[in-house]
């Protein structure tokens, strides 16, 4: 991990600093609200449905056990509503009703408290941190370094990477240091502080992309030209939203130490072109798909000039891509440290065979590998993680993993550094924990984002969806069956949910005041399990929420229905959709739908148990 | 960066040869020949497009005369403007100075340091 320099301590806290100062300001009525936001989105703190949202910055992941502690410690000690506004807010939920399940029960809404949530930006999230804490809330963070800088706010957000970045079997080149180093430059950039939307780069350095590069703004490869040098190809204008594209490759290959220089060209392209007329039509692939080769052509012109005419400071020296590698060398492990001869008990077999299949992956290192830490399990929301489960996750990254997790992408955590060895014993202590179950990658590992339950941009709510999905789902051996599948759901357009990734996607849309969903077919994020990223495809109009599990099961049904084998195998979901086509899915999911009769009934049902 | 107040900003000519640039201009289409001032326009205060405008005046052009920032012109974005090649600022009404003069002392990169190159200094922290 990054190791902070006294600069970088002082830097943190003197943004602590000033954002006390702007919260004490607008408080006091110095500060008008329309001043004070863009001033504390650029530090994490956006306002949402029932009380404010802080999103802290873990830049491409990382994270310490210091770290993961203080996060326990917001989330005990400042993550808590007063019980009016929890009482009003659960109350204002269970209006909408629950979501009716074929065994007989149904799904509310629950609302908790006291815990924080792993984002698909790989960020971390609390939901009920009243705004007059937020100052404090920032010192705390600052004293383990970290900060929730340019979080929220149309500026440069938060660098993602890989997962397994510096760690990957398949590893090119590590991605960290060049994520650091462009995390540092981007770090209150002046001129581009308000660019005409959110900015947001994912790197990775592997022939394989875990990052979903394609759905950025700015996507990085790492990559070895003919002579071996290395250097980055460089895509942009990828994203979701109201208008899914994929980034559009425009350098194939750039030199490491130009980036920053080239950065800067795009960046400022983007400053000076991206639409401001239309808050939906403003992000940088709008101005790629409009303008296309001349976009191009003045980033390479504005980047030739950078380099010919400004001298190019920002271009990137040994000693400084030295000194910030130094940090991200393999732990010291030492000697093999005992526990390496226990045993899982026999009738444990089966599941820890299944939470090595799934929730371990190869390692770099041969006598390492990498541990996936579920937070996808009955009665929690997907990437929830309480005070208590993160200080445990703690104590498991210390005991197992050098002191370092990792958050994902998919909104699990990662141990990165566990001896071959202690995989019995990390798989006793994870599943004493709650965190082992063996579902990395399948159909419950699901990507959500909080949903109407705590967005205010919510159209519908997303978390009674995987709830209602994961309590159909629960029977191991079904789901080992069923294989890897992304599901992904978000709450509206907004996509935080990556639903448009999905090799099932569940849009929340608004009809007629309601809650309802639409499907999409056949998405990917880029992996080599996903195929070529792209958008999922609609399979017909939208579905009650009582409908949607109904719908996944018949989608799934229809892939236990065509799927052959291949090499000795089961094809993979997404494999036979895009063998078969969608129409067989889309028949299956048209043929759940309510008849109107059926539905009426439906909702007078929810109407009852709401009263 | 001077902050003016903007009841002490004259709006009328004044002996100057002063251009002003709306925030959609290339300011490598004007000619400069004998500008002693190019005050350019925030229209809103998160319409960014100006600090792009000042950086290509000062650092790509070189040019040396005043480059001041007019209309939405708040406290807490100075630093950032005076980073970006604003010699001058004409704050909104109802900015107060004094205030203004503390928040700009406030930022962070005055206080320790910034990490990125600027134009007032060229060289990012790194390479320091």
């Amino acid at each position: 991990m990054y190791q902070y320099t006294e600069f970088d301590r002082q830097f943190v806290k003197a943004r602590a600093s000033q954002y006390r100062d702007q919260l004490t300001r607008w408080q006091a009525g110095q500060l008008p609200e329309d001043e004070f936001r863009p001033l504390r989105l650029q530090n994490g703190w956006y306002v949402q449905r029932y009380a404010p949202l802080l999103r802290v910055a873990v830049p491409y992941g990382e994270l310490s056990s210091a770290q993961l502690r203080v996060l326990a410690t917001i989330a005990r000690d400042y993550d808590q509503p007063n019980a009016a506004l929890l009482e009003d807010a659960q109350a204002s939920q269970d209006k909408l009703g629950a979501i009716p399940l074929k065994n007989g029960q149904s799904v509310h809404t629950r609302l908790t408290k006291g815990y924080a949530h792993f984002t698909t930006r790989t960020n971390v999230q609390y939901n009920w941190i009243p705004l007059d804490k937020s100052a404090d809330v920032m010192d705390l963070l600052a004293s383990i370094n970290m900060h929730g800088i340019q979080t929220s706010g149309n500026c440069i957000r938060n660098i993602t990477s890989d997962e397994r970045a510096g760690i990957a079997v398949d590893e090119i080149a590590d991605p960290r240091p060049f994520a650091e180093i462009m995390r540092q430059w981007s770090t209150l950039h002046p001129e581009f502080a308000f660019l005409p939307r959110k900015f947001k780069i994912a790197i990775t350095g592997a022939l394989e992309d875990r990052a979903a590069t394609a759905w950025h703004d700015v996507g990085l490869h790492l990559i070895k030209n003919e002579e071996g040098e290395l250097g980055f190809k460089v895509l942009v204008g990828g994203g979701m939203g109201r208008t899914p594209l994929i980034a559009t490759p425009i350098r194939g290959f750039l030199p490491w130490h130009q980036i920053l220089n080239y950065l800067e060209a795009i960046v400022r392209a983007y400053n000076r072109f991206g639409r401001r007329d239309n808050m939906y039509k403003a992000r940088i692939k709008i101005l790629v798909k409009a303008e296309g080769q001349h976009f191009i052509d003045q980033v390479e012109a504005e980047y030739k000039d950078i380099v010919e005419l400004d001298g190019a400071p920002h271009t990137i020296t040994q000693a400084e891509f030295d000194r910030v590698s130094s940090s991200f060398v393999a732990p010291d492990l030492g000697d093999n440290p005992g526990g390496s001869s226990q045993q899982p008990v026999a009738g444990d077999d089966l599941e820890f065979s299944r939470w090595l299949q799934q929730n371990v992956a190869p390692h770099k290192n041969p006598d390492l590998r990498i541990v996936t830490l579920s937070f996808k399990r009955l009665g929690q929301a997907p990437g929830d993680a309480t005070a208590d489960q993160l200080d445990i996750a703690a104590n498991l990254a210390d005991q197992f993993s050098a002191g370092e997790a990792r958050v994902t992408h998919d909104q699990n955590l990662v141990l990165p550094w566990v001896r071959r060895e202690q995989l019995p014993e990390l798989w006793a202590a994870a599943r004493t924990a709650g965190f082992a179950r063996p579902n990395i990658r399948l159909l419950t590992d699901m990507i959500a984002c909080p949903g109407g339950d705590f967005c205010s941009l919510a159209n519908a709510r997303s978390l009674p969806l995987t709830e209602a999905i994961t309590q159909r789902y629960q029977d191991l051996d079904e789901l080992h069956d069923l294989g890897e599948i992304d599901l992904h759901i978000s709450g509206c357009i907004n996509s935080c949910g990556h639903h448009h990734s999905g090799h099932i996607g569940i849009l929340g849309v608004d009809k007629d005041g309601k809650e309802w969903y639409q499907i999409t077919l056949g998405g990917s994020d880029g992996s080599t399990l996903s195929g070529a990223p792209a958008a999922g495809k609609v399979v017909g109009p939208s579905f009650s929420a009582a409908e949607v599990p109904e719908v996944i099961e018949a989608v799934l049904n229809t892939y236990r229905a065509e799927r052959l084998p291949v090499n000795g195998k089961q094809e993979t979901f997404i494999a036979t959709l895009r063998r078969v086509g969608a129409e067989p899915f889309k028949a299956a999911a048209n043929a759940v739908r309510f008849a109107k009769a059926a539905s009426t009934k439906a909702e007078t049902d929810l109407a009852g148990q709401a009263a | 960066m001077k902050l003016i107040a903007s009841s002490a900003n004259s709006t009328g000519t004044t002996s100057q040869n002063v251009i002003e640039l709306a925030n959609d201009v290339d300011p490598r289409t004007l000619s400069l020949a004998g500008v002693e001032c190019i005050a350019l326009n925030f229209p809103k205060f998160t319409d960014g497009r100006a600090f792009s405008q000042a950086f290509l005046l000062s650092r790509r052009l070189g040019f040396k005369g005043e480059i001041r920032a007019t209309g939405d012109v708040l406290a807490d974005q100075l630093a950032q403007m005076e980073r970006s090649g604003f010699t001058t600022a004409v704050l909104r009404a109802d900015q107060d100075l004094a205030v203004a003069q503390r928040v700009l002392s406030n930022y962070p990169g005055y206080r320790v340091g910034r990490y990125q190159g600027d134009v007032v200094q060229v060289s990012p922290h790194f390479a320091n």
